[in-house]
Protein backbone atom coordinates (compact mmCIF):
# COMPACT_ATOMS: atom_id res chain seq x y z
CA UNK A 1 0.00 0.00 0.00
CA UNK A 2 1.18 3.59 -0.83
CA UNK A 3 0.91 6.62 1.42
CA UNK A 4 -1.02 8.49 -1.41
CA UNK A 5 -2.96 10.96 0.14
CA UNK A 6 -6.71 10.46 0.79
CA UNK A 7 -8.31 11.35 -2.27
CA UNK A 8 -12.36 11.39 -2.79
CA UNK A 9 -13.77 12.72 -6.34
CA UNK A 10 -17.04 12.04 -5.55
CA UNK A 11 -16.93 14.29 -2.67
CA UNK A 12 -15.39 16.87 -4.64
CA UNK A 13 -17.41 17.24 -7.59
CA UNK A 14 -20.87 17.15 -5.18
CA UNK A 15 -19.21 20.21 -3.05
CA UNK A 16 -18.91 21.79 -6.63
CA UNK A 17 -22.13 21.15 -7.39
CA UNK A 18 -23.26 22.83 -3.97
CA UNK A 19 -21.41 25.79 -4.75
CA UNK A 20 -22.72 26.14 -8.31
CA UNK A 21 -26.28 25.97 -6.28
CA UNK A 22 -25.75 29.08 -4.40
CA UNK A 23 -25.00 30.73 -7.86
CA UNK A 24 -28.17 29.23 -9.88
CA UNK A 25 -29.90 31.01 -6.66
CA UNK A 26 -28.01 33.91 -6.84
CA UNK A 27 -29.07 34.77 -10.61
CA UNK A 28 -32.75 32.49 -10.34
CA UNK A 29 -33.56 35.58 -7.61
CA UNK A 30 -32.38 38.25 -10.10
CA UNK A 31 -34.60 36.71 -13.16
CA UNK A 32 -37.40 37.22 -10.25
CA UNK A 33 -36.53 40.74 -10.34
CA UNK A 34 -36.40 40.83 -13.95
CA UNK A 35 -39.95 38.88 -14.89
CA UNK A 36 -41.66 41.54 -11.95
CA UNK A 37 -40.07 44.69 -13.34
CA UNK A 38 -41.18 43.61 -16.93
CA UNK A 39 -44.43 42.58 -15.84
CA UNK A 40 -44.93 46.16 -14.59
CA UNK A 41 -42.84 48.30 -17.20
CA UNK A 42 -43.49 45.95 -20.19
CA UNK A 43 -43.61 48.66 -22.99
CA UNK A 44 -40.55 50.21 -21.71
CA UNK A 45 -38.98 47.04 -21.71
CA UNK A 46 -40.30 46.07 -24.68
CA UNK A 47 -38.97 49.53 -26.60
CA UNK A 48 -35.30 49.35 -24.08
CA UNK A 49 -34.64 45.95 -25.49
CA UNK A 50 -35.16 46.50 -28.47
CA UNK A 51 -31.95 48.76 -29.00
CA UNK A 52 -29.65 46.04 -27.82
CA UNK A 53 -27.73 44.34 -30.76
CA UNK A 54 -29.29 40.41 -31.52
CA UNK A 55 -26.33 39.71 -33.79
CA UNK A 56 -23.65 40.56 -31.09
CA UNK A 57 -25.35 38.46 -28.53
CA UNK A 58 -26.27 35.55 -30.65
CA UNK A 59 -21.78 36.00 -32.12
CA UNK A 60 -21.52 36.07 -27.90
CA UNK A 61 -24.12 33.06 -27.77
CA UNK A 62 -22.33 31.09 -29.94
CA UNK A 63 -19.26 31.92 -28.78
CA UNK A 64 -19.53 30.47 -25.28
CA UNK A 65 -21.29 27.49 -26.53
CA UNK A 66 -18.13 26.32 -28.54
CA UNK A 67 -16.13 26.86 -25.21
CA UNK A 68 -18.27 24.91 -23.38
CA UNK A 69 -17.83 22.27 -25.97
CA UNK A 70 -13.91 22.88 -25.89
CA UNK A 71 -13.60 22.02 -22.35
CA UNK A 72 -16.11 19.23 -21.81
CA UNK A 73 -13.76 17.75 -24.51
CA UNK A 74 -10.66 18.50 -22.54
CA UNK A 75 -11.89 15.94 -20.10
CA UNK A 76 -12.44 13.22 -22.63
CA UNK A 77 -8.13 14.28 -24.03
CA UNK A 78 -7.02 14.31 -20.14
CA UNK A 79 -9.34 10.57 -19.62
CA UNK A 80 -7.14 9.16 -22.88
CA UNK A 81 -3.47 10.28 -21.47
CA UNK A 82 -3.39 13.26 -24.43
CA UNK A 83 -1.91 16.19 -22.78
CA UNK A 84 -1.37 18.43 -25.48
CA UNK A 85 -4.77 18.07 -26.94
CA UNK A 86 -6.05 18.78 -23.05
CA UNK A 87 -4.02 22.07 -22.97
CA UNK A 88 -4.73 23.07 -26.61
CA UNK A 89 -8.96 22.82 -25.90
CA UNK A 90 -8.17 24.73 -22.26
CA UNK A 91 -6.64 27.24 -24.95
CA UNK A 92 -9.02 27.73 -27.14
CA UNK A 93 -12.24 27.70 -24.24
CA UNK A 94 -9.77 30.50 -22.88
CA UNK A 95 -9.04 32.57 -26.36
CA UNK A 96 -12.88 32.13 -26.55
CA UNK A 97 -14.10 33.65 -23.33
CA UNK A 98 -11.37 36.52 -24.19
CA UNK A 99 -13.35 37.18 -27.07
CA UNK A 100 -16.96 37.16 -25.38
CA UNK A 101 -15.47 39.97 -23.28
CA UNK A 102 -14.06 41.62 -26.21
CA UNK A 103 -17.23 41.70 -27.66
CA UNK A 104 -19.31 42.62 -23.90
CA UNK A 105 -16.48 45.80 -24.52
CA UNK A 106 -17.49 47.38 -27.56
CA UNK A 107 -21.36 46.41 -26.84
CA UNK A 108 -20.81 47.78 -23.26
CA UNK A 109 -18.71 50.65 -24.70
CA UNK A 110 -21.99 51.96 -27.27
CA UNK A 111 -24.18 52.10 -24.65
CA UNK A 112 -21.89 54.68 -22.48
CA UNK A 113 -21.06 56.62 -25.36
CA UNK A 114 -24.96 57.34 -25.91
CA UNK A 115 -25.27 58.17 -22.08
CA UNK A 116 -26.54 54.81 -21.34
CA UNK A 117 -24.87 53.52 -18.07
CA UNK A 118 -26.83 53.37 -14.55
CA UNK A 119 -27.12 56.92 -12.97
CA UNK A 120 -27.14 59.11 -16.28
CA UNK A 121 -29.28 62.10 -16.34
CA UNK A 122 -30.10 61.16 -20.02
CA UNK A 123 -31.63 57.05 -19.19
CA UNK A 124 -33.45 59.09 -15.70
CA UNK A 125 -35.01 61.75 -18.43
CA UNK A 126 -36.45 58.43 -20.65
CA UNK A 127 -38.16 57.36 -17.68
CA UNK A 128 -38.90 54.20 -15.23
CA UNK A 129 -39.11 51.58 -17.42
CA UNK A 130 -35.60 52.45 -19.00
CA UNK A 131 -34.04 52.93 -15.81
CA UNK A 132 -35.27 49.64 -14.69
CA UNK A 133 -34.06 47.82 -18.03
CA UNK A 134 -30.84 49.03 -18.28
CA UNK A 135 -29.85 48.77 -14.66
CA UNK A 136 -30.63 45.45 -14.53
CA UNK A 137 -28.87 44.82 -18.19
CA UNK A 138 -25.74 46.31 -16.66
CA UNK A 139 -26.16 44.46 -13.34
CA UNK A 140 -26.68 40.99 -14.73
CA UNK A 141 -24.32 41.08 -17.86
CA UNK A 142 -21.76 42.88 -15.44
CA UNK A 143 -22.06 40.37 -13.14
CA UNK A 144 -22.33 37.06 -15.78
CA UNK A 145 -19.14 38.70 -16.96
CA UNK A 146 -17.33 38.83 -13.58
CA UNK A 147 -17.70 34.77 -13.50
CA UNK A 148 -16.43 34.58 -16.71
CA UNK A 149 -13.08 36.76 -15.58
CA UNK A 150 -12.93 34.08 -12.43
CA UNK A 151 -14.13 31.15 -14.64
CA UNK A 152 -10.89 32.20 -17.11
CA UNK A 153 -8.64 32.52 -14.15
CA UNK A 154 -10.03 28.98 -12.50
CA UNK A 155 -9.23 27.68 -15.79
CA UNK A 156 -5.55 29.25 -16.52
CA UNK A 157 -5.42 28.03 -13.03
CA UNK A 158 -6.34 24.30 -14.12
CA UNK A 159 -3.53 24.51 -17.20
CA UNK A 160 -0.87 25.51 -15.09
CA UNK A 161 -1.16 22.23 -13.13
CA UNK A 162 -1.81 20.33 -16.30
CA UNK A 163 1.44 20.99 -17.27
CA UNK A 164 3.20 20.35 -13.80
CA UNK A 165 1.51 16.87 -14.22
CA UNK A 166 -0.33 17.58 -11.20
CA UNK A 167 -3.65 16.40 -13.19
CA UNK A 168 -3.44 13.27 -14.65
CA UNK A 169 -5.72 10.54 -16.83
CA UNK A 170 -7.07 9.09 -13.22
CA UNK A 171 -7.09 12.19 -11.15
CA UNK A 172 -8.76 15.08 -13.05
CA UNK A 173 -11.57 15.80 -10.78
CA UNK A 174 -10.18 20.03 -10.65
CA UNK A 175 -10.40 20.15 -14.28
CA UNK A 176 -13.76 18.34 -14.15
CA UNK A 177 -14.88 21.17 -11.24
CA UNK A 178 -13.89 24.11 -13.77
CA UNK A 179 -15.34 22.33 -16.51
CA UNK A 180 -18.54 22.70 -14.47
CA UNK A 181 -18.25 26.16 -13.25
CA UNK A 182 -17.96 27.39 -17.24
CA UNK A 183 -20.74 25.28 -18.15
CA UNK A 184 -22.93 27.25 -15.08
CA UNK A 185 -21.67 30.65 -16.43
CA UNK A 186 -22.90 29.35 -20.43
CA UNK A 187 -26.00 27.90 -19.03
CA UNK A 188 -26.73 31.78 -17.33
CA UNK A 189 -26.12 33.14 -20.66
CA UNK A 190 -28.02 30.80 -22.00
CA UNK A 191 -31.16 32.80 -19.98
CA UNK A 192 -29.88 36.21 -20.02
CA UNK A 193 -29.59 36.03 -23.76
CA UNK A 194 -33.48 35.45 -24.71
CA UNK A 195 -34.78 37.55 -21.89
CA UNK A 196 -32.48 40.52 -22.69
CA UNK A 197 -31.89 40.96 -26.46
CA UNK A 198 -34.68 38.11 -28.20
CA UNK A 199 -37.93 39.04 -26.08
CA UNK A 200 -38.53 42.34 -27.56
CA UNK B 1 -15.51 5.06 -3.56
CA UNK B 2 -16.08 6.22 -7.11
CA UNK B 3 -12.48 7.35 -8.24
CA UNK B 4 -12.07 3.88 -10.35
CA UNK B 5 -15.95 4.28 -12.35
CA UNK B 6 -14.67 6.58 -15.48
CA UNK B 7 -16.74 7.44 -17.76
CA UNK B 8 -15.08 8.53 -21.45
CA UNK B 9 -17.17 10.57 -23.29
CA UNK B 10 -16.76 10.15 -27.16
CA UNK B 11 -15.43 13.77 -28.56
CA UNK B 12 -18.11 13.42 -31.53
CA UNK B 13 -21.04 13.11 -29.06
CA UNK B 14 -19.93 16.89 -27.98
CA UNK B 15 -19.32 17.54 -31.45
CA UNK B 16 -23.33 16.61 -32.10
CA UNK B 17 -24.30 18.61 -28.58
CA UNK B 18 -22.21 21.92 -29.78
CA UNK B 19 -23.90 21.36 -33.27
CA UNK B 20 -27.62 21.28 -31.87
CA UNK B 21 -26.97 24.02 -29.41
CA UNK B 22 -26.06 26.00 -32.61
CA UNK B 23 -29.26 25.46 -34.29
CA UNK B 24 -31.24 25.77 -31.39
CA UNK B 25 -29.88 29.42 -30.85
CA UNK B 26 -30.26 30.22 -34.69
CA UNK B 27 -33.69 28.89 -34.11
CA UNK B 28 -34.78 31.35 -30.86
CA UNK B 29 -33.17 34.31 -32.27
CA UNK B 30 -35.38 33.67 -35.90
CA UNK B 31 -38.29 33.09 -34.29
CA UNK B 32 -38.43 35.80 -32.20
CA UNK B 33 -37.75 38.15 -35.16
CA UNK B 34 -41.00 37.08 -36.24
CA UNK B 35 -43.88 39.12 -33.93
CA UNK B 36 -45.38 36.13 -32.58
CA UNK B 37 -46.93 38.26 -29.82
CA UNK B 38 -47.16 36.65 -26.49
CA UNK B 39 -46.18 33.10 -27.41
CA UNK B 40 -42.55 34.89 -28.59
CA UNK B 41 -41.73 34.92 -24.67
CA UNK B 42 -43.05 30.85 -24.22
CA UNK B 43 -40.76 30.31 -27.34
CA UNK B 44 -37.79 31.83 -25.97
CA UNK B 45 -37.62 30.56 -23.10
CA UNK B 46 -39.09 27.14 -24.15
CA UNK B 47 -35.68 26.94 -26.08
CA UNK B 48 -33.84 28.15 -23.45
CA UNK B 49 -34.72 25.37 -21.32
CA UNK B 50 -34.22 22.83 -23.94
CA UNK B 51 -30.50 23.65 -24.20
CA UNK B 52 -30.13 24.20 -20.72
CA UNK B 53 -31.36 20.44 -20.52
CA UNK B 54 -28.60 19.61 -23.21
CA UNK B 55 -25.46 21.61 -21.19
CA UNK B 56 -26.65 19.86 -17.80
CA UNK B 57 -26.83 16.57 -19.01
CA UNK B 58 -24.48 16.49 -21.40
CA UNK B 59 -21.66 19.12 -21.08
CA UNK B 60 -22.11 18.99 -17.21
CA UNK B 61 -21.77 15.17 -17.16
CA UNK B 62 -25.09 14.80 -14.99
CA UNK B 63 -26.22 12.18 -17.35
CA UNK B 64 -24.06 9.66 -16.17
CA UNK B 65 -23.76 11.04 -12.51
CA UNK B 66 -25.74 9.38 -9.42
CA UNK B 67 -29.48 9.38 -8.75
CA UNK B 68 -28.68 11.48 -5.95
CA UNK B 69 -27.00 14.60 -7.47
CA UNK B 70 -29.65 14.21 -10.77
CA UNK B 71 -32.29 14.58 -7.57
CA UNK B 72 -30.31 17.31 -5.86
CA UNK B 73 -29.80 19.37 -9.13
CA UNK B 74 -33.61 19.17 -10.08
CA UNK B 75 -34.42 19.98 -6.72
CA UNK B 76 -32.86 23.55 -6.73
CA UNK B 77 -34.06 24.11 -10.66
CA UNK B 78 -37.85 23.53 -9.08
CA UNK B 79 -37.08 25.64 -6.14
CA UNK B 80 -36.38 28.26 -8.60
CA UNK B 81 -39.47 27.64 -10.87
CA UNK B 82 -41.41 27.74 -7.98
CA UNK B 83 -40.06 30.80 -6.59
CA UNK B 84 -40.68 32.51 -9.86
CA UNK B 85 -44.33 31.14 -10.30
CA UNK B 86 -45.37 31.93 -7.08
CA UNK B 87 -43.72 35.63 -7.02
CA UNK B 88 -45.71 36.32 -10.57
CA UNK B 89 -49.20 34.34 -9.05
CA UNK B 90 -48.99 37.40 -6.73
CA UNK B 91 -48.14 40.26 -8.89
CA UNK B 92 -50.92 38.96 -11.49
CA UNK B 93 -53.40 38.11 -9.14
CA UNK B 94 -52.88 40.42 -6.31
Amino acid sequence: MTTETHRDDLASKTGMWLFLFTEMLLFGGLFVVYSVYRYRNAEAFHLAAEELSVFVGTINTIILLISSATIAMSITAIQKHNKKLTLLLLGITVLLGLAFLVNKYFEWGEHIREHIYPGSPILASRGQGDVLFYGLYFFMTGLHALHIIIGLVFICVIGRLIIRDKIVHDNFVLLENSGLYWHLVDLIWIFLFPLFYLIT
Amino acid sequence: MENVKNHIVPYRTFLYVLALLIVLTLTSVTLTQISLGTFTVTIALLIAAIKSSFVLRIFMHLKFESLMLKLMVLAVILIICLVIFITLLDYLYR
